[in-house]
């Protein structure tokens, strides 16, 4: 599904990932947890083509394909999904446009018509329910004014819409109340299956109680420095990342 | 001083015409004093930013004989209203419906109508000084010759707008003057909605086409706890020149709600002279102005506070791309009476492209201590991250430009209260700003290969 290999990148001129390898399969879920400003979002950033994040060297390959060549819309359109640590308010545009106008670009760019706008508000009322969001925030204006909770729902809301085969969840669970982390992880559960893959990064291990990864990482200073199970997490939890210190070093 | 070239010809074509009698004095006065105002220019304060050199090429332009048979577009037809159609300046009976009681069309007048009118034009902000300001309240009250009446008595309540739409269809070879009078009065606890249109019939390809001029200037006096909510759309096309004003006076606790919109156009100058007049009185004014290809919108308006609490809130948002500009001069003068006055100003310009240029100004004068008083004005691009999040959904880089566009201007759109137009506006939008973000993505792929 997604092999990074030795991927080297910067961001205004400063270098924050430094030879970073990473391979995920079809269907597994891999936790990345590290300390703050390791390059989790990086990341993120560099995987989803964001300007101002430069590649120095190394490869990603999605599906077979040099991931890199692609812009960032081409890369949502084959199947990449990043919730956003930080989800953007758009006011004046409804989140129904917004979801209307990225699922039309999978769709299209899938081969698939074009939905109806009864069948997609269907599809919209559907998915907001199950994460628990009321209709009335598909008429606001996307993002605009929600709670830092709610803003995370919405993304949620947004990724079970796109039917994305890579998600990358950045921070989803930060700031989250239980309720709110129930219904963002039986989002994910709900999605899971034997094609579609996950990055999950936390800093929390309570996530990955409710998400059971296959892998945990740990991120730091640009790299991966250990790999484990779910078992990873729990040490992690209760020792911090001090005891890594030889290998962040 | 001697007047210009333009200014003998627009006199010597407004005498040319067929004239209505009761109007024969003012027209007289008014031309005496338009040709004794200096023409502005780039000293001129109140034209500082914009040039009329261009109008100096109406110098052959006409006024239509009669007007055009045109299809309306679906979106006006769909607004409940009371139309009244004008084609180039002149009448269009087989568009327009009835009219109310309260109303007329100014060469229908009867005798007492007449009366009134002669009585009440030119009075609700005064404009009899000779300035470069009111050059063209002049210019149109030389030209009095139709116009509209909506006389509301105390009490009355309108039951559907008033709806003026004017339409240009003028073409390169016949450029024409066009001249529109709307005259509101609204008697103590009356309410009425006035929506004013301003359209072009063909969408003209050519931005060197010569330009028509179409001057339309509106007077609303509001009485004493009467309401009023006006909208003007000025959407008229490439090959258009408006020059205009509205000039609204405000009675004690009456509220006024104003809806500007301006788009495209070669030149569109539009000045709000609004006054409060007596204590208590609102006015909630919500505007756009949308400039691109070559384009200049001007927007001014003023505000007179005269009177104790009295609020008034402003929001005005422009978007400017290509090599077009904008301008807008929001003044607010709060009188040494006028104590415990509220009045916002906001003012936010999006760029979209590196041409484009926008001149804003908030002046604030301010003579009485015990005000609240906020104003702001802002110009930037479009939101970098914003347009990331869009892309990274799948949406193309255009389409995430447009939504940005579209989003900025939405919100201000919003307050538009009639759905056909709303609706129709949003869609007119969608297409103008994809279509800019098309053409300065070819631009860019042009620039990048040379
Ligand atoms: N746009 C940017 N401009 C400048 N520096 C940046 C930018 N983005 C990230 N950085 C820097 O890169 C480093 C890694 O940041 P990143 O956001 O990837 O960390 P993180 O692991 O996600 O941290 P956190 O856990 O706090 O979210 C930090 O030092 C950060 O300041
Ligand atoms: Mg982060």
């Amino acid at each position: 599904m997604l092999q990074i290999r030795e991927l080297v990148a910067s961001v205004e001129g400063k270098q924050i990932l430094n030879g970073l390898s990473l391979d995920i399969k079809p269907g597994e879920v891999h936790a990345i947890m590290g300390p703050n400003g390791a390059g989790k979002s990086t990341l993120g950033n560099v995987l989803t083509g964001r300007e101002g994040y430069e590649v120095i060297s190394g490869e990603v390959l999605f599906n077979g394909e040099d991931m890199l060549a692609l812009d960032i819309e081409e890369r949502a359109r084959a199947g990449l999904f990043l919730a956003f640590q930080y989800p953007v308010e758009i006011p004046g545009v409804s989140n129904m446009e917004f979801l209307k106008a990225a699922v039309d670009a999978r769709r299209s760019h899938m081969k698939q018509e074009e939905l109806s706008s009864f069948d997609f508000m269907k599809l919209a009322r559907e998915a907001s329910k199950k994460v628990s969001l009321d209709a009335a925030f598909l008429k606001r204006g996307v993002n605009e004014g929600f709670s830092g909770g709610e803003k995370k729902r919405n993304e949620i809301l947004q990724m079970m819409m796109l039917e994305p085969s890579l998600c990358v969840l950045d921070e989803t669970d930060s700031g989250l109340d239980i309720d709110a982390l129930q219904v963002v992880a039986d989002g994910v559960n709900a999605m899971r299956d034997s094609e579609r893959s996950f990055i999950v990064v936390t800093h929390y291990q309570r996530l990955l109680d409710y998400i059971i990864p296959d892998y945990v990482h740990v991120l730091a200073n640009g790299r991966i420095v250990k790999s484990g199970d779910k078992e990873l997490a729990r040490e992690l939890e209760a020792k911090g990342y001090g005891w890594l210190e030889g290998e962040v070093a | 001083m001697a007047a210009n070239e333009f200014q003998q010809h627009a006199l010597s074509v407004a005498d040319s015409q067929q004239a209505n009698a009761a109007f024969a004095e003012r027209r007289a006065i008014a031309a005496e004093r338009f040709a004794a105002t200096a023409w502005p220019g780039r000293k001129t304060e109140a034209w500082k930013y914009t040039s009329l050199r261009s109008l100096q090429e109406l110098t052959e332009a006409s006024f239509a004989e009669q007007a055009k048979a045109i299809e309306l577009p679906e979106a006006v037809k769909a607004v409940d209203s009371y139309r009244l159609v004008f084609v180039d300046g002149v009448f269009q009976a087989d568009l327009s419906g009835d009219l109310p009681e309260f109303a007329c069309r100014f060469s229908e007048a009867n005798a007492e109508q007449k009366a009134f009118i002669n009585e009440k034009l030119g009075t609700v902000v005064a404009t009899q000084t000779e300035s470069a300001r009111n050059l063209f309240s002049y210019l149109n009250d030389a030209w009095l010759h139709d116009g509209v009446l909506l006389h509301l008595p105390r009490g009355a309540s309108l039951n559907k707008p008033l709806y003026l739409v004017y339409v240009s269809t003028s073409e390169a070879a016949n450029a024409t003057l066009a001249h529109q009078r709307l005259l509101v009065w609204l008697e103590d606890n009356s309410q009425a909605n006035v929506i004013e249109h301003y359209l072009s019939e063909s969408v003209a390809s050519n931005d060197d086409d010569v330009s028509s001029l179409t001057n339309g200037i509106t007077e609303i006096h509001v009485g004493q706890n009467a309401q009023l909510h006006h909208t003007r759309l000025n959407l008229e096309d490439e090959a258009h020149t408006h020059i205009g004003g509205v000039h609204l006076a405000l009675s004690r606790d009456s509220v006024a709600k104003c809806f500007a919109l301006g788009e495209g156009g070669r030149l569109k100058r539009i000045d709000y002279q609004i006054s409060h007049n007596g204590p208590g009185a609102e006015l909630i004014m919500h505007g756009a102005y949308l400039a691109r290809n070559k384009q200049l919108i001007d927007y001014h308006t003023c505000i007179e506070h005269r009177e104790p609490h009295c609020n008034s809130l402003e929001v005005i948002r422009g978007i400017v791309g290509d090599k077009a500009k904008a301008v807008f001069n929001g003044r607010i003068h709060i009188h040494q009476d006028a104590q415990k006055t509220l009045a916002e100003l906001h003012n936010r310009n999006l760029l979209t492209s590196n041409g484009a240029e926008v001149d804003t100004k908030p002046e604030l004068e301010i003579y009485a201590d015990d005000v609240k008083c906020a104003h702001g004005a802002t110009v930037s691009q479009l939101d970098e991250t914003a347009l990331y999040y869009l892309q990274s959904r799948g949406i193309e880089a255009a389409e995430a430009r447009m939504l940005l566009s579209y989003g900025f201007v939405n919100e201000v759109l919003s307050q538009l209260p009639y759905q056909p137009l709303l609706e129709s506006l949003q869609v007119r939008l969608r297409a103008r700003f994809i279509d800019e973000a098309r053409k300065s993505a070819a631009e860019k792929l042009i620039g990048e290969s040379a």
